[in-house]
This record gives C-alpha cells, sequence and structure tokens, in this order.
C-alpha cells in the first residue's frame, strides 16, 4: 500500500468518525429538546476542528513513516488523487444545491448547517473510497 | 468508473530476462512506487507516454517491445497478474 492509498484510508476513517461523533453528541441531545432546536454548532465546531487536528496530526506522523524506498508519490498517485477529488466535488455541491432549497425554503438554521455539513462528509468519504477503489482496481480520467 | 486499460505489456517477461530484475528495482530505476509497476503489470494502469519510455529504457528496448495494443476491440485483456 502506497504512502497516498494509506492516506485516503485514514482521511476517509476520520471523516466517517468524526460525524458519528458528531451525530451522537447531537442525536443524544435530541432526547431532551426536539432535533431542531438542538444547540448543533459546539459539536459541529468541535468534531469539524478535530477532524482537522486529527488529520494534521497522521499526516505528521506519515511524513515521519517513510517504509520503502524511492519516491512516496509519483504520477499515479497524483492522477488517482484528481480523480478522487472530482467524485468529492460532486458531494460538496449537491450539499450546497441542498442548503440552498432549504435557505429558499426558509428552513431552520439547523437544517440548513446540517445540509452543508452532510455535504462535506459525503465528499469526504466518498473521494477516499474513489481514491481507494483507483489504487485497487484502476481509474479513468 | 474502474477499469482494466486495453494496453498489455511485458514488463514480467523483460524483468526475469534482464537479471531478475525485481519490481522494486525497476520502480526505483523509473522513480515510481513499486505499487505504480505492480499496476502496470496488471494492467490496471496505463502509464504516461513518458513513464512508458522510461521503461523501456531500463530494458534497452523500443517500447514496443514493452508495451503492446490490440488491434480489435476485443474485452480489454491485462498483462501477467503474478507479482513479486
Amino acid at each position: 500500500m502506497t504512502m497516498q492509498e494509506r492516506n485516503a484510508w485514514q482521511f476517509g476513517i476520520i471523516a466517517i468518525l468524526s460525524y458519528g461523533v458528531y451525530l451522537a453528541l447531537v442525536l443524544t441531545a435530541a432526547q431532551q429538546v426536539p432535533l431542531h432546536e438542538v444547540d448543533y454548532v459546539p459539536a459541529m465546531l468541535w468534531t469539524i476542528g478535530g477532524a482537522i487536528a486529527v488529520g494534521i496530526l497522521v499526516g505528521i506522523v506519515n511524513g515521519a513513516v517513510r517504509p520503502q524506498r524511492g519516491p512516496q508519490v509519483d504520477e499515479r498517485d497524483r492522477q488517482i488523487e484528481v480523480f478522487g477529488e472530482r467524485v468529492g466535488q460532486a458531494f460538496v455541491v449537491i450539499g450546497a444545491l441542498g442548503a440552498l432549497v432549504l435557505t429558499m425554503l426558509e428552513a431552520d438554521h439547523f437544517w440548513i448547517a446540517n445540509a452543508l455539513y452532510l455535504g462535506f462528509v459525503l465528499s469526504a468519504v466518498l473521494s477516499s473510497l474513489a481514491r481507494i477503489g483507483a489504487y485497487r482496481e484502476g481509474f479513468e480520467l | 468508473m474502474t477499469r482494466k486499460t486495453r494496453i498489455t505489456n511485458s514488463i514480467r517477461a523483460l524483468r526475469f530476462s534482464h537479471g531478475e530484475l525485481t519490481q522494486a528495482d525497476l520502480a526505483e530505476r523509473v522513480g515510481v512506487t513499486r505499487q505504480t509497476i505492480i499496476a502496470i503489470e496488471q494492467g490496471k494502469y496505463s502509464p504516461s507516454l513518458e513513464m512508458a519510455f522510461q521503461i523501456a529504457r531500463v530494458f534497452g528496448v523500443p517500447l514496443e517491445a514493452v508495451f503492446q495494443y490490440p488491434d480489435t476491440d476485443d474485452t480489454p485483456s491485462a498483462g501477467p497478474t503474478t507479482n513479486r
């Protein structure tokens, strides 16, 4: 497994775990008040911030541990990165469109923010899955 | 989304006929990761023209001796699949 494929796994797992923690916090709080009245902002900020911090930490560790000789990244890695970003980008757009529709419908901020957050998470997870699939099965740009 | 390339190759055979060159050795000489050499051998990745020439240069053979492209529209096929 190349360093970049390992990064893809780590990136996807961090995204899933951080969103899982966020959902657990929000759904636990929703047992006391209606879901759309939950104070979601601290949970969202902490889980997003935590995911970024863990991602940076993992990146530093990856940079320090170089298991194989020769280059760690080559043209195939760069092409797969582009391929993954292309897949992930679609979900950022879908999340933004969802938030736009919710705004037009004058939905609660809770739903707008969560639509955007879900779009980011899906983007990260599916981008990672696309990259992992590309490493294992091949890909076409 | 995923696919196998129609380009086939003789890299594995050439490695063995050139002093049992390992995938890691070839990767180092071409300047790529070993996994990229594995992906090329398995037909999961079509290298750039530049990388293809670099691989051919390592073996000291023309490009056509390393990579082949079928004349017909047959089902895509891959090169040898066994790793070292």
